[in-house]
């Protein structure tokens, strides 16, 4: 209201003053807009040397040697780091199935019972969302060392599931406290049997939670670096090869592979909303409008 | 029937609270324990309660440890000083934006976050039109580089934390009653007086859960100092990966890790005080737990 009165007053000013009024009113709008570009730049950063045919020995420079599609064409022909890939994805995806799992029950039952020990219960998934990864690596690789244990991809496994509940618990039950229960006691009213409830009511509407959480658990696991690097032996993931090239020179496959990685990852965090809109939708659909009269 | 319903809910958390048990609480103690002990990597560790391994460790790395918390600090403070005047244009004046907005600010993590970093080098290198800019703004000297030094590892930290600092604030100022403002405002309130009195309190949990979420993390940070530090960026984390991975002194290692983790902890207990765990959870409302 206010921005319309005062726009319509600083139509009778001069040019500079009224483009004054304007960045004064947008101020806002615009910075917003830097900044969401600055959390871009790298990305693009990204993208666009993943075309360039110059940095072949991973010189970190930002010259442009010019456009080529070579290494999108050999993508996965370095082999070294397509076995990384392989690694992260078996080790992400076998995380991310454990991590829920286990995440999601501990939300049903903080949110849905009362019982004694609610509070340490609550202190025990928050503290490792408080801890830094490097403490979090250190203290495992202390364990480790202390029974002697081989690291390699079991010790890896054990560290992503552990890190990634607390992020689960905390995604499903945000989902589980909008939760209407109603829907639940009618489907008891109705006979269903606690188990059939669950199996028929419960997930498929906790679905979307679920499927966030299991998002975020692949993401982390994926990602990580601090924690393998700890615990990895000599097993070598994604993020931890990267650091070794780093220091060598990184093949250009590595900024093409992490394109393809961010395209996909997008185009599925797209998907998951689409469907949880039109799920919304559907939901809000009440019986009468679909044209089925209710019946007594 | 009563016992058995009062068993569910640990049949529930028992998976999860063993495997955080055993793979969380557990090392924490064995970090103690490896940090008391005395010997070396080749003759071995003896346990031998030794406890001036702590102050061995705090006393051999003073510009490390003042250093970490110092650009951590500063990271905060910048990311705290972007994330807030974003989060309020996308929660209160982005309209049909919101969304799209919101998909930039998690955009980063779909990268890798050691790829994001590596970009930064590359941007920040010398020959970058990013550091002719700033010295032609005399921002830079003529000569001087931006890579290898404290400003950008501290350009690093705050790129790499932001968006944890974004979106506690962003659900706090969405879930706020803009008609809040509107009555400030009909109180002859100037939008100045309306946003340190009605909005800035209002939001300051999503503010605390922001720092917190920023803050930590940065501080046991190690990624941006190795690949954008050069020499005399070394913070705590720096430390700690190489006398665990590369000097293999695991007692001194052990016992800064246990320092660092014993400095959060009492952070956090204070703060937990304060706020309630319900707002390290994302919501303010559940303070009984």
């Amino acid at each position: 209201m206010e921005a319309a009165t005062v726009s319509s007053r600083a139509g009778s000013k001069p040019a500079p003053a009224r483009a004054w009024a304007w960045l004064r009113r947008n101020a806002l709008l615009i910075f917003a807009g830097l900044a969401v570009l600055y959390m871009l730049v790298p990305i693009f950063v990204i993208a666009v040397f993943s075309f360039d045919t110059g940095n072949a020995q991973g010189e970190l420079d930002f010259a442009w040697d010019g456009f080529t599609l070579e290494y999108w064409q050999n993508a996965f022909a370095n082999k070294a780091v397509t076995e990384s890939m392989v690694t992260s994805l078996e080790l992400a995806a076998l995380a991310t199935v454990v991590s829920t799992a286990i995440g999601t029950l501990m939300a049903m039952a903080l949110v849905r019972h009362e019982f004694f020990g609610r509070r340490a219960t609550n202190l025990l998934i928050i503290l490792p969302l408080a801890t830094p990864e490097i403490v979090i690596g250190a203290a495992l690789l202390s364990m480790f060392i202390s029974y002697k244990v081989s690291l390699g991809f079991t010790s890896l496994f054990i560290a992503h599931v552990m890190f990634s509940i607390s992020f689960v618990v905390v995604v499903v039950r945000s989902r589980l406290i909008g939760f209407d229960r109603s829907i639940e006691e009618a489907a008891a009213d109705l006979g269903s049997t606690p188990l059939t409830t669950f199996r028929t009511v419960t997930l498929p509407l906790l679905a979307p939670g679920i499927v966030g959480a299991a998002l975020l658990a692949f993401a982390l696991s994926l990602d990580d670096f601090v924690i393998s690097n700890f615990n990895s032996g000599t097993t070598v993931t994604f993020p931890l090869f990267i650091f070794g090239a780093s220091l060598r020179g990184i093949p250009v496959q590595v900024n093409v592979l992490a394109t393809m990685l961010f395209v996909l990852t997008a185009l599925t965090i797209v998907l998951v909303l689409w469907q949880q809109r039109k799920a919304k939708e559907m939901a809000s659909v009440r019986p009468e409008q679909e044209g089925q009269p209710a019946q007594v | 029937m009563t016992t058995r319903r009062r068993l569910i809910p640990y049949w529930l958390l028992a998976p999860g609270a063993i495997w955080l048990a055993l793979f969380f609480v557990v090392p924490m103690y064995f970090m103690g324990e490896l940090a008391l002990r005395s010997g070396t990597f080749t003759e071995g560790f003896e346990s031998a309660f030794q406890i001036s391994n702590f102050s061995d460790a705090l006393s051999g790395h003073t510009n490390q440890v003042v250093r970490s918390f110092v650009y951590a600090g500063t990271a905060t403070l910048i990311a705290l000083l972007i994330a807030y005047p974003l989060a309020y244009a996308i929660a209160l004046r982005a309209g049909r934006w919101r969304l799209l907005l919101l998909f930039a600010v998690i955009a980063p993590f779909f990268t890798t976050y050691l790829i994001r970093t590596i970009a930064w080098k590359t941007i920040l290198a010398d020959d970058s039109p990013v550091v002719s800019v700033l010295q032609a703004l005399q921002l830079v000297p003529e000569d001087g580089r931006v890579l290898a030094t404290g400003g950008a590892v501290i350009a690093g930290l705050t790129y790499n934390f932001l968006p944890f600092m974004i979106l506690p604030i962003y659900a706090s100022l969405e879930r706020m009653d803009t008609g809040l403002i509107e009555a400030g405002k009909d109180l002859y309130a100037s939008s100045t007086q309306t946003f340190l009195r009605v909005t800035l309190p209002i939001t300051a949990p999503g503010i605390v859960a922001g720092v917190l979420l920023t803050f930590i993390p940065a501080v046991g940070d190690y990624v941006n100092a190795e690949i954008l530090g050069g020499t005399g960026t070394a913070m705590i984390g720096n430390v700690i990966q190489s006398l665990y991975l590369e000097q293999r002194n695991y007692p001194e290692a052990a016992a800064l890790s246990f320092l660092m983790m014993l400095a959060i902890l009492i952070v956090v207990l204070i703060y937990l005080r304060v706020a309630g765990s319900g707002a390290f959870m994302g919501d303010e409302d559940e303070r009984r737990a």
